[in-house]
């Protein structure tokens, strides 16, 4: 509730604290600069680039979490290599100067656009050798997600708590009363009039999938330290959750479900040989739809919110954040109802697909 | 390759693991800890309000119930009520024709029996009477044979007398 009120709060907050940023920026015009680093010589043509790699640096994962200014927390990087397991800091993967730079481990690494790659002698990418290493690093998007997951864990586990003590004859008090709309919203919304009678099986996963994105996408709208990671607008994340969906779907599908897909009842044979390689397709097509729902979203979201501060980048004016500044917290508003929304259809269409899998034999009569 | 344009578009295999590793983590210890006794509570709460509306709704059509019965009850009594009124009128009027009709009955056997004990004592004073005027005739027949028959005035008178006699008796 008070990260709702704050919310706003936090947009204007954001934009101030850029502005001053920007600021520095340029009355140092120094070449050095994290954020410009590529403004050098002709600058003034390289300035909407700069603003593009400016916003594809906060979407994307990082091995560092940036805090303020110059100040950033180095994350611990895991590597797999062929020669074992390889545990080292990523502040050593920066020079002083926040600049990626090369540290030698079993091989020399560096950072290029955030992710790690093996690089030869001449500072050139090596493929083949990058290709055997298995980056499992707890980066930006790593650390915020286990934030998420103690924050569940502390909020949850508070609510079952409360629930025990209070029995079931009070009515809910405190956080309790707000969690409790939501989950009855879950379970009256999402899983009983798509999943009927089997619910409750389902409810588990459900909530869980459903609080994990929502929490992850409010925590992804804080602009500063303990949010600002892009996690439910991380392609990997959201293909893990729509993957979880697709093995929960594929394992419960009845025969119905299966013979939906390879055999369509009531068609013609050359006509059910047709479908067949459609209806794999469209199974599939689930979970990458869904992966791409969640992430397009939640990136589009960050996008246009770091767009619209960067106007006065763009601009080179405060003045524009006059404008700039209101439609960021338009946007934000807007986003954070996106924030619920998309962890809503991501449950709902996770409920449906279910559904769908266990749905038993109604239609063959009518077929026939 | 196209994907490989873009690294946005191109997931990330070290936060695939994690990420799965979280959500397992969360799904185990929400859905045993959390979940579970939270949907109970629910349940348990949603079945409590549910079985009081039940109850409440069930007492009121035992009471509804109890109302018709005593309402029905009432009908009863009254119906039963008229019914034994009744009764008791046809009885009171068998019983006050009953006694009439006895009444008349006697009234008529008494009047029968009077008119007989009238009628016999009449017949005893007419026979009483004709004694009396058989006797009379003797007597009135024996004084007149008694006098001589020579006078035939006085024969009328005297015969005069003795029927002013017969009539004085």
């Amino acid at each position: 509730m008070s990260l709702k009120h704050s919310k706003p709060l936090l947009a204007v907050a954001f934009s101030l604290y850029i502005s001053f940023f920007c600021n520095s920026i340029f009355a140092q015009e120094t070449p050095h600069h994290d954020v410009t680093v590529s403004v050098a010589p002709g600058h003034e043509k390289e300035e909407k680039f700069d603003i593009a790699t400016t916003i594809l640096e906060h979407i994307r994962d990082d091995h560092s979490w940036h805090l303020w200014g110059h100040v950033s927390i180095p994350l611990p990087v895991i590597l797999k290599t062929d020669k074992g397991f390889e545990f080292f800091s990523g502040a050593r993967l920066v020079n002083e100067h926040h600049e990626p730079a090369v540290y030698n481990g079993n091989y020399p690494y560096k950072t290029f656009e955030g992710k790690i790659k093996v690089v030869n002698a001449d500072g050139t990418i090596n493929e083949e050798a990058t290709g055997k290493i298995l980056d499992i690093s707890i980066t930006k998007n790593v650390a915020s997600m286990l934030l998420t997951v103690v924050l569940l864990l502390i909020l949850f586990l508070n609510v079952a708590k409360a629930y025990k003590k209070t029995g079931v004859t009070s009515a809910p008090k405190g956080f309790q009363s707000f969690i409790e709309p939501v989950i009855l919203f879950v379970r009256d919304e999402v899983a009983r009039p798509l999943l009927g009678e089997k619910y409750e099986r389902f409810m588990p996963y459900l909530l869980t999938i459903f609080f994990f994105i929502w929490i992850n996408n409010l925590l992804g709208m804080v602009p500063f330290f303990p949010g600002g990671a892009n996690v439910s607008g991380n392609i990997a994340f959201t293909l893990t959750l729509a993957l979880f969906t697709f093995v929960i779907t594929t394992v419960n599908g009845k025969k119905h479900y299966w013979q939906h897909i390879f055999w369509m009842p009531g068609l013609p044979v050359p006509m059910k040989i047709f479908l067949i390689p459609i209806e794999v397709i469209g199974a599939i097509i689930k979970p990458v739809s869904l992966t791409i729902r969640l992430f397009a979203n939640m990136t589009a979201g960050h996008i246009l919110a770091l767009s619209l501060i960067g106007m006065i980048f763009i601009l080179e004016s405060l003045s524009a954040s006059a404008l700039a500044v209101p439609f960021s917290v338009f946007i934000s508003l807007i986003e954070l109802l996106v924030g619920f929304i998309q962890a809503f259809i991501f449950a709902m269409l996770s409920a449906l697909y279910f559904g769908m899998a266990l749905e038993e034999n109604h239609e063959e009569d009518l077929v026939l | 390759m196209l994907l490989e344009v873009n690294p946005l578009v191109l997931p990330d295999p070290g936060l695939m693991i994690w990420s799965a590793i979280a959500f397992f983590i969360l799904l185990f210890i929400l859905g045993k800890f959390a979940w579970k006794p939270i949907m109970k509570a629910i349940h348990e709460r949603e079945k409590g309000i549910n079985d009081a509306i039940a109850t409440a709704e069930k007492v009121k059509a035992e009471m509804a119930q109890l109302q018709s019965d005593n309402e029905k009850l009432l009908v009863q009594a009254r119906e039963e009520r008229a019914v034994i009124l009744k009764e008791a009128k046809d009885i009171k009027d068998k019983m006050i024709s009953d006694a009439k009709e006895q009444a008349k009955a006697e009234a008529a056997k008494i009047m029968a029996e009077t008119q007989q004990a009238i009628e016999n004592q009449k017949m005893a004073a007419i026979v009483d009477l004709k004694n009396q005027v058989g006797n009379l005739v003797i007597e009135v027949s024996e004084k007149v044979l008694r006098r001589e028959l020579g006078n035939k005035s006085a024969q009328e008178t005297y015969i005069k007398e003795l029927t002013n006699e017969i009539k004085l008796n």
